[in-house]
């Protein structure tokens, strides 16, 4: 077994280094180019249900406009027999990624129905996927709905797609819960094998001339690993061995990615980094993490794992609010402006 | 024999059977015909094999000439080849026919046979257009039915390939190409049981190969030629004998007997009806129903119409027949009688002549029209006819089913008749709108019924002639016998009415029997739905006990997420209701046909249509009528008291559905209507309409421009016009330095709107305090209808402004140009009208329009009433619609006789001179006429000229004519007006020949890139990558380049718009083209239903066109000097992948979905065909190039300096 083999939802991988789901993820070509640059999983971009919806609906709109109107034109199209949908189309994905690729394929679904959730979990672990990964991404801007109710909302979705598929469940979730630690524990303890941590929320913009809200994607940058970092740190000394958790958001190096097994991630995911730099950063990274490695004396990523988490370290309560005012202090000298965090 | 009950209609039936034995399939939309080439085009897309295992080639020509060429040429080689048409393409077919049938070759041309147009265009269903084909030399078979025109098409195929005669099998269109019925299927075993294999191999050995050459198609002359022609005489004698052999052989195989003329009657009957085609339904029954009271009559029904079998004609008739009645269903002007008439009485003529004659007298013979243009056959008229058998002296020559008060040939309908209704048989109507899915319902209605029970089924669609909220009536039948009632229903079980609004418009319970069972949808529930009927509506429901039923479908649609598609609501109610099925079963059905059209687009539709089922029979409510009529809710057409007599008298009635009313002597002789009819139809379609804020409006009058209907009007007039305007009348100060001190007002007619929205969508005024507010607003109608009919009219009595007051090449000086084409029948959002519309407004009181056939011919001039109208003086465009292939030839020649009579008008004016004013009439030869001012100024000149014309009295014979001619001195102009169907493929040849003429007219292509009227078949303007009928792969080659085509001649005018991208390069463009003293085209980017788009969005969907660089604009203006660069690329540099705006059509979205890799694919041909372009483009506005002649003309006075270049953005 080599220094940096890892386990991710009882998937035994190669390195810790996981490409999360991103426009290099969605071709079985490219997941492929990503495999050969050493990504030793690739998760997909999520399925979400409202798409397929909304595809289904206007498709049908738009093909019936016009029938059964006027008598010289009936309709407007010719017949469509077979239609591949964006969940057939995903799911075909995954088929082929699983030709395609050696390392394991992890889905990723966003449902807006509790049917939703479980029909295309259910379609996803027949397609082949080896795990799958649980988007929960949704706005809690409902002004009826309390915390405790959208979280309970939530775990009830959890707990219908465990009981309705067998492959290894991750989630991911916001870092919005209001008592995120708590959260996190009730989703593992209602079956969920590992957390993915955390979802960025792209927020959308204003187009000043125009007036019009414009969708915008920023990509992550390095400082916006400290949120996961402190989060894996507290969770992974309450969960233990109980369930993988991944990093997600920030990490761009291999620095970044040790950091992440140093407080208790099972693997580092990665995608502005990637966009960023090409395909071929995994395979920088990989070399970063290695010399890190070295350069500090660690003989594998079992020993690297953890060694800093909230139990193990130093100074636990750096993890907690203690450490914000030190934060704050410390923005009068930023050494490092690239990591600045960018104002809007 | 294994029998296969489906319910199809009469395209689906022959197609079916052309495709199965056919290798080449050469075919062009035509209504209607339409559906059979676009069946065949399916299926062969969908990789089903012929007969023998081949995907036939279905290939779609640029013309049924074009087809008619393709099929000469396949059948020459040696393939088993056939087409479908009708009207004027099997005309367009004729030329070619002579020669497949001198040639003696087999091949079958399937025919939906619809009325030629004459003073008219009319798609509906006669047989003008095979009887035209009579001399072609091709055989000719007739089906009567659904069943018959698939048994027809089988034995049509089966007896060309051994009588080497070419077969036109024909139907009628409409009333059987339309029809679903319950039909036995022929399967491929019969097929191949039938299908003549040594005929086959003999015709394959007939066809030309360089590996045994022969020469066809020589030049003969006067030694040869007549004796040749006369060589095939063999061949024509044997075919009736073939085709009654193929009759036999499908009888031995299916059981369905068929003889070339068939007998039905009474075998002593001494009353004869002699027809063909779908009027044999209604004859059977009438006949059968007096036979069966013991009248001696009967009924001759002929199927091989050519080679005519006089023998077996004479032969069939009754030894006892003392007078017979031939019906043909057309009408040959001047000729001594109808062809099938002239035909029988030389067949009884020689017959008599013979040794043996049949009858001891010869038996007395009218003939009579009816049906033309799918005019109703009904049993009361057939009874008229047997009635005028029986008269002592009975009209040699009638007409049934009108009443001709002008020349008196009409024989009156017996309205009392009844056909004896076989036991068990339901009937019922369903009145819809076309948007709310009643047909679709229908058709599913009748598939279930006819498929799934022992019940035969039959359904007839009637679509009236809008394609904006236009109203369906669905004819259904049940029973437990064979449906053959090729009539519309006359005594319904069963009414639905849809659509609570058509209550006040139609009267839908006129046909309702006693005791019938009404279903209406209602806004309103069942204890308060009384008092909002219309009175006649009270009247029926009492008088007739009519069981009565409501259910609010459109809350059921709306809450379940199906938007207006309530037929799924309404569907069960129908089961519920008619009993013509266990409503669980029904409803199980239903439920399975919604999962077979829908499951395979995802399970979200098929859920919501399950959920309106499921809630549909919960909410179905029976009303207990009151005993008397009560105050009820408005009914009936109101026209203002100011109408003209001609709109009361014959607009009126055709709108209110009574259109079979009206007597001869209430139409034009010559199909000559006035103007301006279009306003008197309120129709009060839209839901929502849009609602003025002059707070925000900024004046710019894009909302006016882009509405398709002009139902947004735009008026700049001084304030004293503001007096006694109603309360909430809504004005502003007009922003403006050319005319200060003035109102504007934007107006909206809320009778006339559709609800597109597409105003709303492209105001740019935005509230600063909420920016979702826009100076323009969509508001519930039910609130504002009443406001703004008060406001509209106080409008409407505003005075346009004067025409010189505004520069005309601004967009809101267009816009306060009165629209000359009104409230159309076009689609909602309809691309192409506001372009129409701006011409209007710009040239109207002035042009001759020569419009193609195709949607703008039928939004633009069909009746009942027509949008083209005139200003306050009376003027506006005089339009003419000649046919689909000559549109540019008829609009040159419109364009020769504007010369012709001004040339004659300025010879007389010379002539008169010395008696008239000299400076008036140097001034009116002279003086130029380009602007409104001067156009006004010359108005005024030819005043003045006729004024003292009247007053040189008569004494000179040549003041007469002048008088006649002298408002041809102002000048006129002829714009010509199609869509992309014409410009790029039927009427290519006559569009290049006309701009290459130099001939002064104006070209404006309505490019939707497809055939929009005949519903979205593939044209040479399809783009690459796109979806179309006989593109359904996606299209793979690239769309035409018309415009550089054009430009190559150096001579004309081009430019290529896009109203939504930049509206001032568009009215500028029209400017210009106007200006341009030869010959002018304008392309105009039409959005279109069939894009499959959300057409509220049309003017962004135009602006991403042109920001991808899908649709460039340019004008290319030809120069006379050395350095003169033409062409002016009009639009930005690329600045969006055109993956961006193709993806947001469903004709371009639907490869991704169907055939994913080929769509990647062609979506990278799609922009490498836009990049080339762009290259190109840049190249060509690089380029000097100078016209060498100077007569092409160099006018520059509109000035190309004052360049709208990138103007995408509104201001």
């Amino acid at each position: 077994m080599s220094r940096l083999a890892t386990s991710y939802l009882g998937l035994e991988l190669r390195t810790p280094l996981v490409a999360s789901g991103s426009p290099f993820t969605r071709q079985p070509e490219s997941a492929l180019r990503m495999q050969e640059s050493g990504a030793a999983a690739i998760v997909l971009p999520s399925l979400f249900e409202e798409e397929v919806v909304h595809e289904e609906v206007e498709f049908s709109q738009a093909l019936e406009q016009g029938a059964e109107n006027f008598a010289e034109a009936l309709d407007y199209f010719p017949t469509v027999d077979a239609f591949e949908s964006t969940a057939d189309r995903y799911l075909l994905v995954i088929g082929q990624m699983k030709e395609k690729l050696d390392v394991p394929v992890i889905a990723s679904l966003n449902a807006t129905s509790s049917g939703g959730w479980v029909r295309f979990a259910k379609l996803i672990e027949e397609a082949g996927a080896d795990a799958l990964e649980l988007n929960l991404y949704r706005l809690a801007a409902d002004p009826t709905r309390s915390g405790s109710g959208m979280e309970a909302s939530d775990l009830e979705v959890v707990r219908r797609v465990r009981e309705s598929t067998d492959i290894p469940l991750a989630v991911k979730i916001s870092p919005y819960y209001s008592a995120l630690a708590n959260f996190a524990v009730s989703v593992v303890e209602t079956g969920a094998d590992g957390l993915v941590l955390f979802n960025r929320f792209y927020q959308p913009d204003l187009d000043a001339d125009s007036r019009e809200v414009v969708p915008r994607l920023e990509l992550s940058q390095p400082w916006e690993l400290r949120l996961p970092l402190r989060w894996i740190a507290i969770l992974r000394s309450h969960l233990a061995a109980r369930a993988s958790l991944a990093a997600s958001s920030g990490v761009h190096t291999g620095i970044d990615a040790a950091k992440a097994l140093l407080v208790g991630a099972d693997v580092a995911m990665m995608t502005s980094a990637v966009l960023r730099n090409g395909r071929e950063h995994f395979a920088t990274v990989e070399r970063e993490l290695v010399q890190w490695m070295d350069a500090n004396e660690y003989a594998s990523v079992s020993e690297l794992r953890g060694s800093a988490s909230y139990a193990a370290s130093d100074d636990p309560s750096a993890f907690e609010r203690a450490n914000y005012l030190k934060t704050l202090r410390s923005w009068n000298a930023p050494l490092d402006l690239t990591s600045r965090p960018q104002l809007p | 024999m294994d029998q296969q009950w489906t319910c199809i209609d009469g395209n689906e039936a022959a197609a079916r059977v052309a495709y199965a034995l056919s290798e080449v399939l050469a075919v062009y939309p035509i209504t209607p015909s339409t559906p059979m080439g676009e069946a065949a085009d399916g299926w062969a897309a969908a990789g089903k094999p012929n007969l023998w295992g081949v995907v036939p080639d279905v290939v779609e020509m640029q013309s049924e000439a074009g087809a008619a060429g393709a099929l000469h040429g396949a059948l020459q080689r040696g393939a088993l080849s056939a087409s479908f048409t009708a009207s004027q393409g099997l005309l367009l077919m004729i030329p070619n026919m002579f020669k497949i049938a001198g040639e003696l070759t087999p091949a079958v041309i399937h025919v939906a046979a619809r009325t030629v147009a004459t003073h008219a265009l009319s798609i509906f269903g006669d047989h003008s257009d095979v009887m035209h084909a009579r001399t072609t030399g091709w055989a000719m078979l007739a089906s009567a039915s659904v069943q018959e025109a698939q048994d027809m098409a089988l034995i049509a195929h089966v007896a060309t390939l051994r009588a080497r005669v070419p077969f036109i099998h024909f139907f009628d269109g409409f009333r059987t190409s339309h029809e679903i019925n319950s039909i036995d299927l022929v399967s491929d075993d019969d097929l191949r049981a039938l299908a003549p294999e040594e005929d086959i191999l003999a015709f394959r050995a007939r066809g030309l190969s360089p590996d045994a050459p022969l020469v066809r198609g020589t030049a003969q002359n006067p030694d040869a030629f007549f004796q040749g022609r006369e060589a095939g005489n063999p061949f024509y004698l044997a075919t009736p004998g073939i085709v009654a052999a193929a009759m036999e052989a499908f009888e031995r195989r299916t059981g369905r007997h068929y003889g070339l003329v068939e007998y039905a009657g009474a075998p002593d009957a001494e009353r004869v009806v002699v027809l063909m085609g779908s009027g044999i339904g209604a004859t059977e029954q009438t006949m059968q129903t007096l036979a069966a009271a013991g009248e001696r009559v009967g009924l001759v029904k002929v199927r091989l119409y050519r080679p005519f079998p006089a023998e077996q004609f004479v032969a069939a008739l009754p030894q006892t027949v003392r007078s017979i009645a031939v019906l043909d269903r057309t009408k040959e002007p001047g000729a001594p009688g109808e062809p099938l008439y002239l035909d029988l009485v030389a067949a009884l003529a020689e017959g008599m002549d013979s040794a043996h004659p049949r009858f001891e007298r010869m038996p007395r013979v009218i003939g009579g029209r009816y049906g033309l243009s799918s005019k109703e056959f009904n049993p009361g008229m057939v009874k008229a006819v047997f009635d005028e058998l029986a008269a002592e002296d009975p009209k040699r020559h009638f007409t049934v089913g009108i009443t001709d008060d002008v020349t008196h040939l009409s024989i009156a309908p017996d309205t009392e008749f009844r056909y004896r209704r076989p036991a068990g048989e339901v009937q019922a109507m369903f009145f819809g709108t076309g948007s709310d899915g009643t047909v679709g319902a229908n058709k599913n209605s009748v598939k279930i019924i006819g498929e799934n029970t022992d019940l035969w089924a039959q359904g007839y669609f009637v679509y009236d002639s809008k394609k904006a909220g236009s109203v369906t009536v669905s004819h259904l039948r049940f029973g437990p016998n064979p449906i053959r009632s090729t009539y519309l229903i006359e005594r319904a079980d069963f009414v639905a009415c849809h659509q609570f609004g058509l209550l006040g418009k139609l009267n839908v319970l006129g046909h309702a029997r006693d005791g019938a069972t009404f279903l209406l949808n209602s806004p309103f529930p069942a204890d308060e739905v009384w008092d909002h009927l219309p009175e006649c509506i009270q009247e029926h429901l009492i008088d007739k006990g009519i069981q009565f039923w409501v259910i609010d479908a459109d809350r059921i649609a709306a809450e379940v997420g199906m938007g207006s598609r309530i037929n799924t609501v309404m569907q069960p109610c129908f089961f519920a209701l008619s009993g013509v099925l266990p409503v669980d079963e029904a409803v199980a059905h239903i439920k399975e046909s919604v999962e077979k059209a829908y499951g395979k687009r995802g399970p979200v539709i098929v859920e919501r249509n399950f959920a309106a089922i499921d809630r549909s029979l919960k909410e179905l409510t029976q009303v207990e009528a009151p005993g008397s009529v009560t105050c009820g809710g408005p009914s009936g057409i109101a026209v203002p008291d100011d109408a003209p007599d001609f709109v009361r008298r014959v607009i009126v009635p055709l709108l209110a559905g009574e259109g079979d009313l009206l007597p001869v002597s209430a139409f034009p002789v010559d199909g000559s209507f006035i103007t301006g009819t279009a306003k008197y139809e309120k129709r009060a379609i839209a839901r929502e309409i849009p609602i003025w804020d002059p707070e925000l409006c900024i004046d710019c009058g894009k909302c006016a421009l882009v509405c398709p209907h002009a139902v947004i009007r735009m008026k700049v007039y001084e304030p004293a016009r503001l007096e006694g305007a109603p309360e909430g009348f809504r004005s502003k100060d007009f922003r403006s330095k050319d005319l200060p001190g003035h109102k504007l007002t934007i107006q909206v007619a809320p009778d006339d709107c559709t609800g597109c929205g597409v105003c709303v969508n492209v105001c740019p005024a935005k509230s600063k305090t909420e920016v979702r507010r826009r100076a323009i607003g969509m508001e519930p109608a039910m609130e504002h209808r009443d406001a703004e009919r008060r406001n509209s009219q106080f409008f409407d009595s505003i005075p346009p402004l004067a025409r010189d007051l505004l520069p005309r090449a601004s967009v809101r000086g267009s816009q306060v140009l009165e629209p000359l084409f009104e409230f159309s029948g076009a689609c909602a959002g309809c691309g192409e009208t506001p372009y129409v519309k701006l011409v209007s407004q710009l040239f109207g009181d002035r042009i001759v329009v020569a419009n193609s056939t195709g949607c703008s011919s039928i939004y633009g001039g069909n009746l009942p009433t027509t949008p083209w109208t005139v200003d306050r003086d009376g003027r506006g465009p005089a339009w003419n619609n000649s046919l689909f292939e000559d549109t540019a030839e008829f609009g040159m020649g419109m364009r020769m006789g504007c010369e012709a009579r001004l040339a004659r008008a300025r010879l007389l004016l010379e002539g008169l001179a010395p008696r008239l004013d000299g400076a008036l009439v140097r001034e009116t030869i002279e003086a130029p006429q380009d602007t409104e001012l001067q156009l006004r100024a010359q108005r005024q000149r030819v005043a003045d000229l006729e004024q003292a014309l009247e007053g040189l009295g008569n004494d000179d014979p040549d003041v007469p004519h002048l008088l006649a001619l002298a408002g041809d001195l102002v000048s006129k102009g002829v714009w010509i007006i199609g869509g992309d169907g014409w410009a790029y493929d039927i009427g290519f040849g006559g569009l290049d020949h006309v701009l290459a003429s130099g001939r002064n007219v104006n070209i404006m292509v309505l490019d939707t890139e497809v055939y929009s009227n005949t519903g979205g078949q593939a044209s040479k303007a399809t783009p690459r990558g796109a979806v179309a009928k006989f593109a359904s792969s996606g299209k793979a080659t690239p769309k035409k380049d018309l415009g550089a085509l054009a430009m190559a001649y150096g001579t004309a005018y081009v430019a290529q718009i896009a109203l939504g991208a930049n509206d001032t390069q568009t009215v500028k463009a029209l400017l210009e083209a106007d200006a341009w003293p030869g010959p002018s085209l304008v392309i105009a980017y039409s959005t279109c239903t069939a894009h499959g788009m959300d057409m509220s969005k049309s003017m962004e969907h135009m602006k991403n066109a042109v920001r991808s660089g899908y649709w460039p604009l340019y004008r290319f203006q030809p120069t006379a000097t050395e350095s003169g660069r033409p062409f002016k690329l009009d639009s930005r540099k690329p600045s969006i992948p055109v993956r961006d705006f193709v993806s947001s059509e469903a004709r371009f979205a639907i490869l991704s979905r169907t055939h994913p890799q080929r769509s990647e694919r062609l979506l990278e041909l799609i922009q490498a065909d836009v990049d080339e372009r762009w290259r190109y483009y840049e190249q060509l506005a690089a380029m000097s190039r100078k016209v060498p002649s100077a007569e092409g003309g160099t006018r520059t006075d509109t000035g190309s300096a004052d360049s709208p270049q990138h103007e995408e953005d509104p201001p």
